[in-house]
């Protein structure tokens, strides 16, 4: 490894975006990415510590320095490989991980300076490999052993790569028509372009693995089904169910869920209907309820989509809002309006049953609840009301429950989270899960993790087996 | 993709179609549903599976070509393929015996009544039938439910056959013993029967398909009050209690999107993609 350099630069090299102006007129990426060379200067300022920190703060345990230094030596094919032997989808982590708050915070060049911009650098190794075309990787011998994994989400897809990588026979059941889960379904176009999460779906049917859509477990096939076929299963149908406030009014038309919402956008593209069939409204005041990512990025695509006034109303502060830090810069770039301290209490209809209006009250903070965040209260008589036409609801996810009432003897939490061992293991030999499944709605690289994790546990449980 | 292996015009604009799908069709029961989608840029269609046939592997689906998709669809052929096919979803209808059971089914929906009166006359049920429509020309499934119901009782709106409307139900319901009602159809006919049931206090179960995109809990879309309740039709249904719906809130957010519908419809009409 080499020493560092004795000048280095505090300022991370920014990455290039699209105007702000401009951008909220399409759906297209925000973010360019580096070009090789704004990612050599970027590789340039990082420190190689011996014991890089950055490592432990990688749920996947990407070997950071290494391929860090391989960028600053412009071995970009060889710096992917480094990155890929622990992450199968690094086009993916790279736009959407929350750096900050992992890899980069515990970055020593963050305490002089900038930390490194370790996101920006993964994904332009991935990108670069991307353009040039994936190389057919060999395969392990085959064990015989076949797995089944239910959801092609992150976490599926995941484990689906490292069961194939150890030569498993891998079968990938997804229910919607595409795979990616909340990759294809939740997360807009503009921060995660769908052409790269086909990409990587792609790469992953490299390894052999075999992705079946439109199949839904639970209905197609039961758990008990699948291990009459398969000598091990993995759960990874993550959080997909959508929460609502159970107040008055909120059936009225004109108000989603931001699942309905972002579902429309995203895999059905209704940004370019009538061109695609299915449409989606908008109206000219749009009020987003919550402050997480499906928040804000339900607000920039309402934005896109011609709303005149787009705002967040979060119930808590500024502080609070577990939202990934680029993103909210984004948002307030593009014009979006923050209203913290606000939570809807009922919805006002017109006479055609839309919504014309929300009534709100605002709220002070209290004590730290169970989040560790501290916990909102309402302020008694400070109900106002302000004209809306549109309302989406991003207040969070729940698990599907599919899988848990149709497999006996699957123990599961009173959340409605399958139970599992420190390996992934559930209460039903030979099935496996991991991912929003098991923990309730995360973010994707932890279910990475979890899906990471689980097959490890799976290829020795096949193993065990196997010598039996 | 899956492929049309047959297909037949019922009426004008309604067509009925068999998909090859052998493992949907293996899991199918009475009163699920299936979710289509024809090509790339296509919207997934809920529609109610008339029939499921194990040996052969396939689904029936009857659609009336009522916007852009469904037009679309009835313009495929035996032959063609479509991109996806999803199922089965939903809730099986539950079918025992429970005596007397009256199966009203309104427009297209008699044919996935038919599904279910099958499954009801081999549940040892003795079956009083209604299939109605807006007039004689529209009416499909009458010689199939009459095939299986012990009476059939034929309405359409404008009297052109059988009874005017189904105001003759209620002398029905007066000199009848039913034990169960099930009503599959608009809305409106959903509506109708259910206020008719009810004071005889006879449990009336109607099949709710609202406006839905996945079709397996995601979007919400689909939520309609039951007894006050907010329920996803097509996870926690698509059957529920008729004498507990609201109705008006199911007819409203059933036109949420109707001049999109009317926009994609006459875009398509002028060749904006080819069908």
């Amino acid at each position: 490894m080499s020493k560092p350099k004795p000048k280095i630069k505090k300022e991370a090299v920014l990455m290039p975006k699209q105007d702000p102006k401009v951008r909220i007129h399409n759906f297209n990426e925000v973010a360019h990415g580096y070009t090789e060379e704004q990612a050599v200067a970027e590789a340039e300022r990082c420190l190689q510590c011996a014991k890089a920190p950055c490592i432990d703060g990688c749920p996947v345990e990407v070997d950071i320095s290494e391929f860090i230094q391989l960028i600053r030596e412009r071995k970009f094919d060889e710096a992917i490989n480094k990155v890929k032997e622990k992450n199968s989808l690094p086009a993916i982590c790279g736009r959407v991980c929350p750096q900050e708050a992992q890899c980069q915070a515990s970055c020593t060049m963050g305490k002089v300076g900038d930390p490194i911009s370790i996101g920006r650098l993964e994904r332009f190794v991935s990108d670069w490999e991307r353009q040039r075309g994936y190389e057919a990787r060999q395969r392990a011998a085959s064990s015989g052993k076949r797995v089944a994994i239910v959801g092609a989400g992150p976490a599926g897809l995941t484990a689906a790569a490292d069961l194939a990588k150890l030569g498993h026979e891998v079968v990938v059941f997804e229910a919607l028509h595409k795979p990616g889960g909340v990759l294809i379904y939740g997360i807009p176009e503009f921060r995660l372009p769908k052409k790269i999460v086909e990409s990587e779906a792609e790469y992953i049917e490299k390894l052999g693995v075999e992705i079946k859509v439109n199949a839904m477990i639970g209905k197609l096939y039961t758990i008990e089904e699948l291990l009459e076929q398969f000598d091990a299963v993995f759960i990874g149908t993550g959080a997909g169910l959508p929460r609502f406030m159970r107040i008055p009014g909120e059936n009225l038309c004109g108000i989603y869920s931001a699942n309905e919402f972002l579902i429309r956008v995203n895999l059905m593209k209704a940004y370019s209907f009538p061109r695609a069939d299915t449409p989606v409204f908008v109206g000219e005041k749009v009020a987003v309820i919550g402050g997480g990512n499906t928040a804000m990025d339900s607000t920039r695509c309402a934005l896109r989509l011609g709303a005149k006034e787009v705002k967040i109303v979060y119930r808590r502060s500024r502080e609070e809002m577990p939202t990934r830090a680029e993103e909210v810069e984004n948002a307030e770039e593009e014009g979006i309006i923050l209203e913290f301290l606000t939570n809807p209490t009922r919805f006002l209809g017109n006479e055609r049953g839309w919504v014309k209006a929300m009534e709100c009250i605002r709220m002070r903070l209290g004590e730290p609840d169970a989040s560790g965040r501290r916990r909102p209260i309402p302020i008694e008589g400070s109900e106002f009301t302000t004209d809306v036409d549109t309302v989406i609801m991003a207040i969070g996810r729940t698990p599907n429950p599919i899988i848990q009432q149709t497999t006996e003897g699957l123990e599961v939490t009173k959340w409605g989270t399958i139970v599992v061992d420190e390996n992934g293991k559930t209460s039903i030999e030979g099935v496996y899960a991991g991912g929003d499944i098991v923990t309730g709605q995360a973010t994707v690289i932890s279910a990475m993790g979890a899906g990471k994790k689980a097959a490890k546990a799976i290829h020795q449980y096949l193993m065990k087996k196997h010598t039996k | 993709m899956y492929k049309i292996v047959a297909k037949r015009e019922l009426v004008p604009n309604i067509n009925l179609f068999e998909f090859s799908a052998k493992e949907v069709a293996a899991k199918t029961k009475p009163g699920q549903f299936v979710i289509l989608r024809i090509d790339e840029d296509g919207e997934r269609i809920p529609l109610t599976i008339a029939e499921a046939n194990v040996r052969e592997g396939t689904i029936t689906v009857v659609c009336h070509e009522v916007g852009k998709s469904t037009k679309q669809l009835g313009n495929l052929k035996q032959g063609d393929c479509i991109s996806d096919l999803l199922g089965p979803l939903g809730k099986p209808a539950e079918i025992r015996e429970f005596g007397t059971v009256l199966c009203v089914g309104g427009g297209v929906m008699a044919a996935p009544l038919r599904f279910q009166v099958k499954a009801f006359h081999e549940a040892g049920n003795k079956l009083i039938g209604v299939v109605g429509a807006r007039t004689e020309k529209d009416l499909i499934f009458e010689d199939e439910m009459r095939e299986v119901c012990d009476d059939l009782y034929v309405a359409t709106d404008n009297g052109t056959k059988g009874y005017e409307g189904l105001d003759f139900l209620k002398k029905l319901l007066k000199e009848r013993k039913i034990d169960r009602a099930v009503v599959m159809g608009p809305v409106v006919t959903m509506k109708t029967v259910s206020e008719l049931t009810r004071p005889h206090g006879i449990p009336t179960i109607v099949n709710l398909i609202p406006i839905m995109v996945d079709g397996m809990g995601m979007c919400g879309a689909c939520r309609v009050t039951v007894g006050g309740k907010t329920m996803f039709a097509c996870v926690d249904g698509p059957d529920f209690d008729g004498h507990q719906v609201d109705f008006e809130e199911l007819m409203t957010r059933l036109k949420m999107f109707t001049p999109q519908e009317k926009l994609a419809f006459v875009f398509h009409e002028e060749g904006g993609r080819s069908l």
